[in-house]
């Protein structure tokens, strides 16, 4: 082993106080260093931390940002979400593979440029979208495609490839990135203009039980999918035994579809802040955690100096607002590519610097979450909601919503629609009236919730969004009369397969089972009784699987099977003889023919 | 303070002592749930989901759910049969077991689960991966194509023998046991004696020459289904248990 | 035995068997039913077999036992003429339930194992270096695949062999009408 590596290495380390508890940091610091964590790299990180190397292995190779072997200096990630598909993603990828002379996945010979394809990166209303290194890059065409690596060969320099500049924040010299807010309807409570300061000095009038029961009066609940009363888990984190206390937010944002936590962050981290702040008063934590997708990696310096900026403005740090007895700080956490890690226990697994497995429950977080100590992770937008209750009064945010779903909701709008962003709308708006603000082209399904959510037809359009019908974490993806919605969930399967942390047995052998499935129901490989066996184990993987990942990865093919029956019936047919449709015998020895130099098998 | 909890399996009513899971607790009633990553004295990991049971109407694995009083569990009812049968089905067409070949085969938890299930032929297509097999140690061989991740060995070899010889890499499909060495278990302190080799449930850690000592017909689920043992626990709580009305 | 298996005795029930990618190991194990062989040929008649050596079916069969999976076309061929000709077909043995000894090449690729059967191999000589190839020889499939991936099977008797105990139970019930249903003793995978 060189020693340079080894005093570089150990150098990184010492950094983080040699704390294993932040492997996911010094992971990222190797990564971006060196282009990989390597082999010795591991070595080294075990002898200063005092992990084992296995468990150093565990974690790197968990996560779809790292990598155990070299990557190109240019990394170039293209988002093969759904809506990117959908707008020209295989076009570009092809583009791209061309220009650079690699598949999908490798790296070139020279060591420039590795090109791999990635789970949606929050930017599907502008799709399709990549991420080069950390820049985003949005609406790509097959030019530039060529283009980019044109120039890249030039200068490697992703930021400079950004020539205009999206809107708002995404403007500022620390964003400095071509990506667009797309705000449309967006009037009523989170996008307000605000004071800084107002809410927090509100919370800081009153005793933390008093903010609590705010939040309770405001009925607020959580708006990162589970949608739990946020007041009741705060009393609970209060209330557990345990010191210190901590509060997450949970900004990983990972639910194919969704980019709404991505705009508040852009345009209101004050208030994201706000709340987070608030919120530790509220449960007695003094450090906050913000827990920060990869993807969204290109907005870290921006938010690192606006908590600067509240530090010097007394909004964090010791004494907040001169009130002796609040200390609190912020710090943030770099996820690094695993849509599992949304999900609260496996976000805590990952702030602790282990792979993302979810843990068992109970114990919950409140009562033993990071480090075994009582923990309340919030999202984005619950948090907004939460500075917004302080500054308006819980009983005007009630005034939007309904009884059971108080307060608006941000919408994530993509795919065939001509108005495509973000839109805020009271609880209890129909779908049909989000499909007429984003005037949808003709739709005739629509992904409420993201692949985790449903998908629903036009017999569903006069539903209500809220947590009690249409219940979703803010991703609509919108398909008019042209897709084919057994691709649709043939995609969505794929990306459960790709992202199941692989703990438990039904997650993640039976979305590989499903998946593989769907793909046979497409190619007309599947008879009549193949569709229930199918149903039946979408049903055992749903009931079985130890997390909400699991539990949900069969929604795609369990709500189309509800909802869009006759695309599968139309696909099926029974085999004759008693011969089994997925068998294909000329498909089976073309290996065996090329060999023989029989290319066509005959 | 009150050290005894009352609840119900499939109707019967089970007293449990606090602290215990509903599968501890059904062990000492003489309940057998069926269970593959569970190990007695150790973590518990709840990871395989073949001990699913319903708790108040909710799945949930029987070995991290704590007991408490009045917790109505469903257990063996068709359903949840079912829902095992269909893992341990996954199971095997996830690896690559040759049972005809392998050492562990009568006493292979995996196995000894599909004959008590009466699976003849899982319903799902073999997938093939493919698996490494490491035989550098001098006394040990870990075949990961018969692996089942269940981290029994994982648990036992951290919190036991004190060593943590084995983790898991990679993720979803991909995730595998690996070793605490760049590469090899010869590379690591793993001893013959190790705790951690004694509770693989399937034929993936093996001791090197000693296998197939015992003939055909007195391995461990030759005669008796496996859960045999605990259903005849018969000091235990069913004997004195009253059936409920439902 | 009837003469010829042409059904002279009426309406005896017609068995099939067969050994795919198999090592007749399936087989020995029918004929280690030992002396009640003597009462299934009683009440039955062997159609194509190997034991009576017919080639072709002779009618529709009851019963087809499948020893062994398909690695290759043939296989295929038989399996699904099988399936035609049998109204229940049982795949008997590992090898026709799970792929058995011959899967072992699945997780290696068709080109390597022929490598190493005919180049490579430490025991091969072939100055040629070729894979022999000849439009006789049946094309091998990709992978080797149990009975169930190709074409529809009714019951299962997996062990490698099933023990002759199985196999009894099994065809008797079969040829009473009734649906096999194994005991614990029975059902083994080894
Ligand atoms: C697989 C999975 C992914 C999730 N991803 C997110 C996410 O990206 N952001 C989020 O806020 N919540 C996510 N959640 C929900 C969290 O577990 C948790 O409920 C939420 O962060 C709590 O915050 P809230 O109460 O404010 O909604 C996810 C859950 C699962 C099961
Ligand atoms: S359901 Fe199981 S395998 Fe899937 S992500 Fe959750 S714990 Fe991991
Ligand atoms: S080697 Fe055995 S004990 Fe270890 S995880 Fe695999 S199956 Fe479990
Ligand atoms: S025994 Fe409970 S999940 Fe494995």
């Amino acid at each position: 082993m060189s020693e340079d590596l080894t005093a570089r290495v150990s150098a990184i380390c010492g950094e983080y106080g040699s704390d294993a508890g932040r492997m996911m940091d010094i992971a990222w610091r190797l990564q971006r260093t060196f282009g990989e964590v390597s082999s010795e790299a591991m070595d080294v990180i075990a002898s200063e931390t005092g992990a084992t190397r296995a468990d150093v292995e565990s974690c790197v190779s968990f996560y779809s940002f790292f990598s155990t072997h070299k990557h190109g200096r240019v990394v170039i990630r293209l988002s093969n979400d759904v809506p990117d598909r959908m707008a020209g993603y295989h076009r570009v990828l092809g583009a791209f593979e061309d220009e650079l002379g690699v598949k999908c996945g490798e790296t070139t010979e020279d060591g420039a440029f590795t090109l791999e394809s990635t789970a949606c990166v929050g930017l599907s209303d502008q799709a399709p979208a990549a991420l080069i290194n950390d820049v985003p890059f949005t609406e790509l065409s097959t030019d530039d495609a060529r283009e980019i690596v044109r120039e890249l060969r030039k200068h490697m320099d992703p930021r400079r490839l950004v020539h205009k500049l999206g809107d708002g924040n995404n403007a500022h010299p620390l964003i400095h990135s071509m990506v667009h807010n797309n705000l449309r309807g967006t009037g009523l409570t989170l996008f307000t203009s605000y004071n800084r300061g107002e809410a927090i000095q509100k919370a800081l009038s009153m005793s933390p039980v008093e903010v609590i029961r705010a939040v309770k009066t405001a009925r607020l609940r959580g708006r990162g999918g589970a949608g739990f009363p946020t007041g009741m888990k705060w009393e609970f984190t209060r209330g557990a035994r345990g010191e210190p206390k901590f509060i997450i937010c949970n900004a990983d944002e990972g639910e194919p579809g969704t980019f709404k936590d991505r705009v508040l962050l852009t345009e209101r981290s004050d208030r994201v802040f706000a709340g987070l702040t608030i919120a530790g008063y509220a449960i007695g934590a003094s450090e906050g955690i913000v827990y920060l997708r990869a993807e969204y990696a290109y907005l870290r310096s921006f938010l690192e100096a606006q908590l600067e900026k509240r530090r010097a403005d007394g909004l964090l740090g010791e004494s907040i607002l001169g009130h002796e007895a609040f200390d609190f700080d912020i710090r943030i956490q770099m996820g690094a590519g695993a849509y599992v890690c949304g999900e609260e226990t496996a976000l805590i697994s990952s702030c602790e610097g282990t792979r993302g497995d979810p843990k068992n429950r109970p114990p919950f977080p409140a009562q033993e979450g990071y480090l075994g100590l009582p923990t309340s992770v919030n999202n984005v937008e619950t948090l907004c909601c939460v500075a917004k209750i302080l500054e308006m009064g819980p009983a005007t945010f009630c005034e939007y919503g309904t009884h059971q779903s108080s307060g608006t909701k941000l919408l994530s709008i993509s795919g065939d629609v001509c108005q495509p962003g973000i839109y805020e709308v009271p609880f209890g708006t129909t779908l049909r009236e989000v499909l007429e603000m984003s005037e949808a082209e003709d739709p005739v399904a629509v992904q409420v919730g993201g692949p985790s959510g449903q998908l629903v037809g036009p017999e569903d359009f006069d539903r209500e969004i809220c947590f009690d019908d249409l219940a979703t974490g803010g991703s609509m993806i919108v398909f008019g009369p042209d897709r084919d919605l057994l691709k649709v969930v043939e995609a969505f399967m794929d990306f459960f397969v790709e992202e199941s942390c692989g703990y438990c047995t039904p997650c993640r052998i039976g979305n590989v089972l499903l998946r593989d499935a769907v793909t046979r129901v497409r190619q007309r490989q599947m008879e009549p009784a193949d569709i229930d066996e199918m149903e039946r184990l979408a049903g055992t993987v749903a009931r079985t699987s130890r997390c909400g990942l699991g539990q949900t990865s069969p929604n795609p093919i369990l709500s189309t099977l509800k909802n869009f029956r006759h695309l599968y019936d139309e696909l099926v047919e029974e085999a004759p003889d008693g011969q089994r449709r997925s068998f294909d015998l000329d498909a089976e020895v073309t290996a065996a023919a090329a060999i023989a130099g029989r290319p066509d098998g005959e | 303070m009150n050290d005894e909890i009352i609840f119900f399996i499939d109707g019967v009513q089970v007293t449990g002592r606090p602290g215990q899971t509903i599968i501890e607790a059904a062990d000492e009633a003489g309940v057998y749930i069926p269970r593959l990553c569970h190990y007695p004295g150790i973590e518990a990991w709840g990871s395989c989901r073949v001990c699913t049971v319903a708790a108040n109407g909710r799945p949930c694995s029987a070995c991290t759910q704590p007991i408490t009083t009045g917790l109505v569990v469903e257990n063996d009812t068709e359903t949840l049969r079912e829902y095992r049968k269909s893992i341990i089905e996954m199971l095997f067409v996830e690896g690559n077991h040759f049972c005809m070949f392998c050492e562990k085969s009568g006493d292979c938890e995996l196995q000894a689960l599909a004959y008590r299930m009466g699976i003849t032929a899982p319903r799902y297509p073999y997938l093939w991966p493919e698996r490494e097999v490491d035989a550098s140690h001098p006394d040990v061989i870990i075949d990961r194509n018969r692996c089942i991740l269940c981290a029994r060995c994982v648990r036992v070899s951290r919190d036991v023998d004190g060593k943590a010889v084995f983790q898991f890499v990679e993720r979803g499909p991909e995730k595998k046991l690996t070793v605490n060495a760049e590469a090899r278990l010869k590379d690591t302190d793993l001893d013959v004696t190790d705790e951690a080799l004694d509770v693989c449930p399937v034929g993936a850690l093996l001791k090197k020459r000693v296998g197939y000592a015992v003939p055909v017909g007195e391995r461990m689920y030759d005669q008796e289904p496996i859960g045999s043992d605990i259903e005849s626990n018969t000091d235990a709580a069913p004997a004195a248990a009253t059936e409920v009305e439902a | 035995m009837s003469e010829n298996g042409k059904g002279t005795v009426a309406a005896k029930p017609r068995v099939a068997t067969t050994s795919l990618a198999g090592c007749f190991g399936c087989h020995m194990s029918i004929l280690d039913i030992d002396e009640r062989i003597l009462d299934l040929v009683e009440i039955i008649d062997f159609d194509k077999s190997p034991i009576n050596d017919f080639k072709v079916f002779q009618e529709q069969c009851v019963v087809g036992l499948i020893e062994g999976g398909c690695c290759n076309e043939e296989n295929v061929h038989v399996l699904r003429d099988f399936r035609k000709k049998c109204d229940i077909l049982v795949s008997v043995g590992d090898c026709a339930t799970m792929g058995g000894i011959p899967a072992l090449r699945n997780t290696i690729p068709l080109e390597e194992c022929l490598r190493e059967a005919y180049v490579d191999g430490p025991t091969v000589h072939n100055p040629s270096g070729e894979i022999p190839v000849d439009e006789d020889i049946p094309l091998l499939l990709n992978k080797v695949f149990p009975a169930h991936e190709v074409v529809k099977i009714d019951y299962y008797l997996p062990g490698c062999p099933p023990s002759a105990d199985a196999l009894w139970a099994a065809l008797s019930a079969l040829l009473s009408d009734e649906p096999v249903e194994l005991p614990y003793s029975l059902i083994k995978y080894d």
